[in-house]
């Protein structure tokens, strides 16, 4: 009964977007009244039915439910409760289902929420909306059905992909998704603003918590996931310039370029196609994500199910809502005037500035990416890695940090360049003096020397907007900006060091063998097999000691899991406030003199490599500053409004009139 | 209209063009295994049961190619494949069983469970051989020919269908 249920939600919410989508377009037209005023409803019922559909699917996977081919070919019933869970949305069906399920709760709080856009304006955006949750609808329903059953239930389920058997993988996914489907509202509001032409300050008030909600759960879902890949996947990096991990990082550039620029177009009434631009851009970014994982297009370490029919629908919703979107921008965009006019040395100019930084960033991204896709035209077969998105990305990240330390310093429309000469001075000494000190000391290469003369100049620079003012009285949004602005900082310097510091130790090392890392020594005690719920393992005990101090104990494991049969890496991370040791227990390695065996043991020292994510956070809690101090202004001025009105009714009983229209 | 607003458009179709292609391309999908052809390490297992003999790298030298299964009583998916092995053994292929991280009475009770196909069994108390020749989990099987090399390797359980295949690839050892 649940599959049946959670699959007649499903279409019924598809006929909901149907009739969203429909009568969001004759409202543009003055059709229908009757259909026109069905549109918010069926956006906030649309969100009750996806939501129930998603938490029916959550519930047979809770229960392991082997009448159903999606429980039975991605769960057991043997696994840990949580994993059984996380299952919903560690496959492609469940995770697609989980996107329909935030896409129309997005579009049940706009529709349900928002009553500040002008009403043509709704009508449009909410038909957009429907439109694009419409396709996805189609996309599950037709190509991916997660409910369907089996002829005969299964006796047992064939299990998750060990790797996705971790706590990293129940936030991560999930935070994700919600930053992808809140730029779809982004979209769906660009797109509604222009059609009716309506590209004001005011509809960029309205986007703004959008992009910045959307924002923060990108940062957050890049952060987690960064952090899972390195101490799940024992290769002691970071970030790997992987398809998937670019598949998340190219939306979040295109979010944070559009960030920046709604906020001028909200403050100023600037930048107003350009903003348009980088909504549609943003969305597609998502999209693109999710065809380059899903079409089985590149190959990627990450082994999700590719189907190349899942492709081909996925680039057909591609060309339908951004070639869609793109020509509509084609013919609409020259009739938006560009707004108010500001010199280059502005804040406006800054962040013109680093807007464009941002974009050229991404289209080195997207370029490394889809790179092979374009050679295996050609038969030729190459991967891109590294060496070319570090270096390519760090020329126009570098100017990018420059503007970034002084613009926030600038005033907006136009400045002179003198006002601010001493602060200029100030960053720049503070970034040559720490080049000079960290060059003296050892020499290393230029991309982590500059990284961490930036991350000095920029900690210092993030702080400066508050010099001077009376900190209580800094407006909540501003502490946001100055949170995230550190946050970058922070990060900039825990990969700087990370890159410049680390010591690695590979070694094959029989029991009561001993190796130096770092200030680090390691002792290998034992290797013991050892068993868990639905895996064995050989688990290494390393007790670790810096200087005279206490020795700490690790025990990485090298896991095998039986459903189905994998071998994961356990690392064990030893983190301490000046950075993390991380070692991760591989073969054996033969036999020592004494007949003993030996262990391949890889142990890094990485110094200050956890202020990666500790800066990752700071940047996600700037942008939830951010939105409470948006938030706080809003209500501010709405009970200022409502004051007002009460007054002029007063006023009005007194004299024994009629009240004048509330002003909005 | 401007030009230069056509411009993003253009992209995004050149883009759409070239995915499209390559999604009408047939994709290759098989990945050789790092394992064949490569010589079985030297190992020496001791009996995982009372009455049955130990394994070593020597029992499959000389003889018929062999097949090396390893397998363990705590795993599902090795009582899934058990009538295939013994199908396998009827069919006069001689298999040597690996025990990984088992315990003699556990051994012992699947054995009398789901039967015994095998002439010899090593117990593998630390993963010893499994790591060594890189068998990601239990069941995996091997086709080792009569030098000593192994010429297949195959991931999971075996399942009806593989029989005839397993039996092809013996051949071809030979």
């Amino acid at each position: 009964m649940i599959a049946e249920l959670g699959h007649a939600a499903l279409w019924l919410a598809t006929a909901l977007a149907v009739l969203q989508m429909v009568g969001g377009a004759l409202g543009l037209r003055n059709g229908n009244e009757a259909i026109v005023a069905l549109t918010r409803p069926a956006a906030v019922v649309q969100a009750f039915l996806a939501t129930l559909s998603f938490l029916l699917l959550l519930y047979a996977f809770a229960i392991t439910d082997l009448s159903i081919k999606l429980v039975a070919t991605n769960s057991h019933s043997m696994k840990p409760f949580i994993y059984k869970l996380t299952g919903t949305w560690g496959n492609h069906e469940g995770s697609m289902l989980l996107w329909v399920a935030v896409l129309a709760l997005s579009g049940g709080l706009l529709a349900g929420l928002e009553r500040r856009l002008p009403e043509k304006t709704m009508s449009a955006t909410l038909s957009v909306q429907g439109f694009v949750a419409l396709g996805f609808y189609s996309f599950l329903l037709l190509s991916s059905n997660p409910f369907e059953r089996l002829p005969v239930p299964a006796g047992e389920g064939s299990g998750l992909n060990p790797l996705l058997q971790d706590i990293g993988l129940a936030i991560h996914p999930p935070t994700l998704y919600i930053g992808y489907v809140g730029l779809s509202v982004a979209f769906s509001l660009c797109m509604g603003a222009l059609i009716t032409r309506q590209v004001t300050p005011d509809f960029a008030k309205v986007m703004r918590p959008w992009v910045l909600a959307a924002w923060v759960f990108l940062t957050f879902g890049i952060t987690a996931g960064s952090y899972w890949a390195y101490y799940e996947l024992g290769w002691g990096g970071w970030w790997f310039w992987d398809p998937v991990e670019n598949a998340s990082l190219m939306p979040w550039l295109a979010a944070t370029a559009l960030l920046h620029s709604v906020s001028v177009l909200a403050a100023r009434d600037a930048l107003r196609t350009w903003t348009i631009m980088l909504g549609v851009l943003a969305f597609s970014m998502s999209m693109l994500g999710t065809f380059l994982v899903r079409s089985g297009v590149i190959t990627s370490v990450h082994a999700f199910a590719v189907d190349p029919e899942r492709g081909s629908f996925i680039l057909a919703l591609l060309g339908l809502y951004i070639g869609g979107a793109l020509v509509i921008f084609a013919m609409r965009a020259g009739y938006i005037a560009e707004g108010k006019r500001f010199t280059a040395t502005s804040r406006e100019g800054a962040l013109v500035f680093n807007n464009v930084m941002l974009s050229a960033i991404l289209a080195i991204v997207l370029l490394g990416t889809l790179y092979p896709v374009f050679t295996e035209v050609f038969d030729v077969r190459v991967s891109v890695g590294p060496p070319y998105f570090n270096p390519a990305s760090a020329i126009f990240a570098i100017p990018m940090f420059m503007v970034m330390a002084v613009g926030p310093l600038l005033r907006w429309k136009d400045d002179k360049p003198a006002r601010i000469q001493f602060e200029v001075l100030l960053l720049a000494s503070i970034a040559i003096t720490v080049i000079a000190l960290v060059a003296f000391f050892g020499s290393y290469d230029i991309l982590p020397l500059l990284g961490l003369a930036f991350a000095a100049a920029l900690g210092v620079a993030s702080l400066l907007p508050l010099r001077g003012r009376k900190l209580s009285r800094v407006p909540t949004a501003t502490w946001g900006m100055v949170m995230a602005h550190f946050g970058v900082a922070v990060a900039l310097f825990g990969m700087a060091s990370e890159s410049a510091f680390t010591s690695e130790r590979l070694a094959a090392v029989s029991s009561g063998g001993q190796e130096q890392v770092g200030e680090w020594t390691i002792e290998l005690q034992s290797v013991d097999p050892i068993a868990g719920p639905n895996w064995t393992a050989i688990e290494a005990r390393i007790i670790a000691t810096r200087g005279d101090g206490d020795g700490v104990l690790l025990t990485p494991q090298a896991r095998n899991f039986w459903a189905p049969t994998q071998a994961t890496s356990e690392s064990a991370l030893l983190t301490t406030w000046d950075g993390q040791l991380y070692a991760v227990i591989g073969d054996q390695a033969g036999v020592d003199a004494n007949g003993n065996p030996r262990w391949q043991l890889r142990v890094w020292w990485k110094p200050f490599v956890t202020f990666i994510w500790y800066g990752g956070l700071m940047i996600a809690f700037g942008g939830i500053l951010s939105i409470i101090g948006r938030l706080q202004v809003d209500l501010k001025r709405r009970s200022v409004t409502k004051r007002g009105n009460q007054r002029r009714e007063d006023a009005a009983a007194l004299a024994g009139g009629t009240a004048p229209e509330p002003a909005e | 209209m401007r030009l230069i607003y056509l411009i993003p458009l253009a992209l995004f179709l050149f883009f759409a063009g070239v995915a499209g292609y390559q999604l009408t391309q047939p994709k290759d999908v098989n990945i050789p295994s790092q394992m064949i052809e490569r010589e079985l390490p030297d190992f020496a297992l001791e009996p995982a049961l009372e009455g049955m003999p130990g394994a070593s790298r020597a029992d499959f030298i000389g003889g018929k190619p062999k097949l090396l299964n390893i397998w363990a009583s705590w795993c599902v998916p090795c009582i899934a494949e058990a009538p295939h092995l013994e199908r396998l053994r009827q069919e006069g292929v001689e298999i040597i069983g690996v025990a990984v991280r088992d315990r003699p009475e556990a051994v012992e009770g699947f054995l009398a469970r789901y039967g015994n196909p095998y002439t010899r069994i090593g117990a593998d108390d630390i993963s010893e051989l499994m790591l060594e020749i890189g068998a990601s989990g239990v069941p995996e099987t091997y086709v080792i020919d009569a030098a000593g090399n192994i010429r297949y390797q195959h991931i999971g359980d075996i399942r009806e269908n593989h029989v005839e295949m397993l039996l092809e690839k013996l051949e071809e050892a030979a």
